[in-house]
């Protein structure tokens, strides 16, 4: 049983029939392809899918489709404009931030979210932002760097 | 004038902008027209043999394209090595672990292949199982594979120099044993792949994987398939840290799934799946007995190990054997006896993961040498300094140490953490240990026995001349490689790094043995570098008698070409070009004749401008069983110092910070070596801290997700100040080595001793949970208060 949903996606309004069951991040990845958005577990741990929803960073494996009814989502898709890659996203390939890249997206999702609500976090603050964010390859520390350069 | 323009900066990644923006396509990102979807079978039980398999009611399902099982495949037998081929691709007569594939399913949804997969019926008879090694060497223990008795899948037994005399003469013996656990390699993306034939039955398979070369003969063999009629293709990759470093049953069903429905094919694992596959660091059990001399000298090591190794082989012959063999080094050690055992049981089989083979020994035996430091009333570093292994010296079990920054190392972690002012004066609670490591730049020799090369490398100029190709079947899983070897191309062919687009990933594009063993950047590397420089004396001899200029006397540097002596008069041949570029508002006007002009005027004398470069290395190590396994061109090695602080009422363990130093020989790119570096310390304290695969009685993993197995989070990771010493070595390209696994080797045992510091006592098993600290500490407590 299918439902429409309307929801706005990186500025783009949507009209979709969803099934009930579907979640937000099979939404975007496979029938909207915004295949930005990466899953690494399915079940809310590693942070890898995570997008803004009206204002706020979710696991969007953990929401699903028909709760962003009338919602305003930003995915990785939205940051880049056509004057180039987002600050966020200059100063991670700038440090090296990025090595394998599948947690990136969600990485610097919740980076924004936490830098357009605080935008001079401390170093323990910076922490907390991404602690719902696992990534092995780098170890974090130029990820905290890439961020910290964020700061105004 | 700079020596190198390319080589040895911060360069950005060529790949990084794609993976900011979610551009950079991995598997799961690829959809094929008509594509379907599959699902496995696996064994729910540990042990069992098989009566039936009815797949009528799975293939009755609408939707549902092909079920098949070993009837429909076969069982060639396939693994890691040649000398271990004991899986197949489903199970025929029993099931070994929990996860053992037993069918797959191809239909229109994956959640119709599901459901088909709960439908098959298969009778099972319960066998015995056993899931310690205690148990499966028992005399009368259920055996699980019938041509390796006593569950035992390989056994070491070396000897260099006379170890027993060497112990009569050492005036301090220490005997301690250290025990890991089994680890998940927790990558961020789970395995898939995309199988599809065309209709001419060739057959590619994309998928995440660190090894395309493998996966490609592995597929093909285990099909019947020539290995021309198989292409395999790396799409960007989530990491694998080892794990993804051999063909898994998924990428083979997928295959024949492929086969039999005429579709592509795609398929994912779940999470719960990779914990299942595992095919991650063993859980080892090392004794080692130490002597030296009163001094400090040490003598002899006497070494036993045994491997807790699952179900089936993987790359476990190999990992018997680096358990072992990476003792030898980095200090100087004339006498080394090692017995290695890896034992069969009903667990999720383990293979290789960052540091293969190593760890856990360099965790035993450093922790031993800071034992033997104490009692001779050493600094520790000092210790370590006195029996260091100099540039150019060889172990006792022929491992050649052709550079070797390890003074160095050990020099930098010093004063980076200021050691010696901290070190026996650190307050209550608060402790500093250290450890050093090496390990190999890249097998010696191929998985299989082979004298093939290890990697071969296309470099092609595009016909105008602006942008050199560069095409390797190397897999560049998040390390950087792509980066480094466009690097290497651009600065061994005299470009920008702009001017090189580089390819890799696919079997098409040649042989590369892949991302292990810490091997790319010095094997890809010199391939990658032989290939330019083949491309450049092409362009050159071209110009050579066109400017009637001798070779020698030019050089190709940053996009122009140099002449040692006059410039020659070289207008002709920019008349040509400008002809040749007409519509073109780029007409080049500089002084010096430009690369592009110049390889233009090459390809119009000889056609398509190709290089090819390649690279094995020479035959190395000894002539004793097992010598091939730690033999490498080159070995990278490091030193770390870890501040923790332990709270002696709770026995919780906090890492302050860590001072890591790696040699990796001329770094190619600085910023991606600390990476590496940084990546290695934080793998290596999840695994000191809290990292376990936890099993319940009947072979389940019982934390499978990455909430209840423990990755080091953004809260837990200390601040690391990376060092990065350039030895200069003679065997790798531009004089690069490795860094991506050796850098893991000091950091377990530099926490553990930096805890013994701190609470005043040795901890022999890992993780450093709270609880085993603080029991150890209320023991520690007792022993002092009865003293």
């Amino acid at each position: 049983m299918k439902k429409i949903i309307n929801l706005t996606i990186n500025e783009q309004a949507y009209e979709i029939a969803v099934e009930s069951n579907k979640t937000l991040a099979d939404l975007l990845r496979y029938d909207l392809n915004l295949t930005g958005t990466k899953k690494g577990c399915d079940t809310g741990d590693c942070g890898a899918c995570t997008v803004i929803l009206d204002g706020d960073a979710v696991n969007s494996c953990l929401v699903l489709a028909v709760q962003a009814d009338g919602a305003v989502v930003e995915t990785i898709e939205g940051l880049a404009t056509d004057k180039g890659l987002h600050p966020i996203q200059e100063a991670f390939v700038k440090t090296g931030a990025i090595q394998c890249g599948f947690c990136t997206p969600g990485m610097i999702m919740s980076t924004k979210n936490m830098l357009d609500k605080n935008p001079n976090p401390t170093e323990e603050e910076i922490r907390q932002g991404i602690s719902g964010n696992l990534c092995r390859c780098t170890g974090y520390q130029k990820i905290f760097e890439a961020i910290d350069c964020q700061k105004s | 004038m700079k020596e190198y323009n390319t080589i040895r900066t911060r360069a950005n990644r060529i790949d990084t902008p794609d993976k900011a923006t979610g551009e950079a396509i991995y598997v799961d990102d690829i959809s094929k027209p008509g594509m379907l979807f599959g699902a496995l079978l696996q064994s729910p039980h540990a042990h069992a043999e098989i009566l039936s398999i009815d797949t009528t009611e799975a293939e009755q399902l609408p939707g549902v394209k092909a079920v098949i099982t070993s009837k429909e495949t076969g069982a060639i037998p396939y693994g890691v090595s040649p000398a271990r081929y004991d899986e197949t691709v489903f199970a025929t007569d029993k099931v070994r672990y929990v996860g053992d594939e037993i069918a797959a399913v191809a239909a229109t949804s994956l959640d119709i292949a599901l459901k088909a997969v709960e439908l098959i019926k298969v009778e099972y008879k319960i066998l015995p199982a056993v899931f310690t090694i205690e148990d499966a060497i028992k005399e009368d223990a259920p055996q699980l594979h019938e041509k390796y008795k006593g569950n035992l899948t390989a056994e070491v037994h070396q000897e260099f120099g006379d170890v027993e005399k060497g112990l009569k003469e050492s005036d301090i013996i220490k005997t301690t044993t250290v025990k890991n656990k089994r680890q998940d390699g927790a990558f961020i993306e789970m395995q898939g792949c995309i199988a599809e034939f065309d209709r001419r039955d060739n057959l590619t398979l994309t998928s995440g994987t660190q090894v395309p070369h493998y996966v490609q003969r592995t597929v093909a063999m285990v099909m019947g398939m020539d290995i021309g009629k198989v292409r395999v293709k790396k799409p960007y990759l989530g990491a694998g840290f080892g794990i993804k470093a051999a063909a898994n049953p998924m990428e083979l069903a997928c295959c024949f799934l492929a086969r039999e429905t005429k579709k592509p094919v795609k398929m994912n694992y779940t999470r719960e799946q990779v914990f299942k596959l595992c095919r991650a660091r063993h859980q080892f059990t090392h004794t080692i007995t130490t002597g030296a001399k009163k001094d400090g000298t040490l003598v002899a090591l006497k070494h036993e190990c045994t491997l807790d190794g699952g179900a089936y082989s993987s790359f476990g012959i190999a990992t018997v054997y680096y358990a072992g063999s990476l003792l030898g080094g980095p200090y100087k050690l004339p006498n080394m006896s090692y017995e290695g055992f890896r034992v069969y049981n009903n667990k999720p089989a383990c293979g290789a993961q960052r540091g293969h083979g190593a760890v856990i020994a360099r965790a035993c035996f450093e922790q031993q040498l800071d034992i033997i430091a104490e009692e001779l009333g050493m600094d520790p570093m000092e210790l370590r300094i006195k029996n260091m292994m100099k540039k150019g010296d060889t172990t006792c079990n022929d491992l050649n140490m052709s550079s070797f920054g390890m003074s160095e190392c050990i020099d930098a972690v010093r004063e980076g953490s200021d050691w010696d002012r901290k070190k026996g004066n650190m307050p209550a609670g608060k402790g500093i240990g250290m450890a050093c490591g090496f390990f190999v730049s890249g097998a010696g020799f191929p998985i299989y026995r082979s004298d093939t090369y290890h990697g071969t490398v296309i470099v092609k100029l595009t016909e105008d001349g602006g942008t050199a190709l560069v095409y390797t079947a190397s897999a560049e899983i998040g390390q950087g490689s792509d980066t480094a070897f466009a690097m290497i191309a651009a600065e061994a062919l005299g470009v920008p790094l702009n001017s090189v687009r580089l390819e890799s990933g696919d079997t098409d594009m040649g042989v590369d043995l892949g991302a292990y063993s810490s091997r790319q950047t010095l094997m890809t590397g010199h391939a990658t570098k032989e290939a330019a420089e083949n491309v450049k004396s092409q362009v050159l001899e071209v110009l050579a008698e066109k400017l009637d200029t001798p070779v020698e006397e030019m050089d190709i540097k940053n996009g122009f070409i140099e002449f040692k002596n006059q410039t020659p008069d070289f207008s002709e041949l920019r008349t040509t070009y400008i002809k040749e570029h007409r519509g073109w508002i780029d007409n080049p006007d500089s002084k010096k004749l430009t690369f592009k002009e110049a390889s233009r005027i090459a390809y119009l004398e000889k056609g398509s401008i190709v290089g090819t470069g390649k690279y094995k290395p020479v035959f190395l190590g000894g002539k004793f069983k097992g010598a091939a396994v730690g033999t490498s061109p080159a070995y990278g090695c490091s030193a770390q110092v870890a501040e923790v602080t332990v709270d002696m009422g709770t026995g919780q363990v906090t890492i302050d910070n860590v001072t890591d130093a790696h040699d990796c020989g001329k770094a190619i790119n600085m910023t991606s070596v600390e990476g590496q570096m940084e990546g290695s310390v934080s793998m290596g304290i999840g695994e000191a801290m809290h990292e376990e695969v936890i099993f319940d009685d009947k072979g389940n993993v019982l934390n499978n997700d990455l909430a209840e197995y423990k990755l080091v989070t953004a809260m837990d990771m200390p601040k690391v100040k990376t060092v990065v010493v350039e030895s200069d070595e003679p065997n790798g390209p531009f004089g690069a080595k490795e860094v991506g696994e050796g850098a893991i080797m000091p950091t377990i045992p530099a926490i553990l001793n930096a805890v013994y510091d701190a609470a005043g006592v040795r901890i022999y098993e890992l993780p450093l949970t709270p609880e085993r600290v603080f029991t150890a500490i209320q023991k520690y407590k007792e022993k002092k208060g009865a003293a």
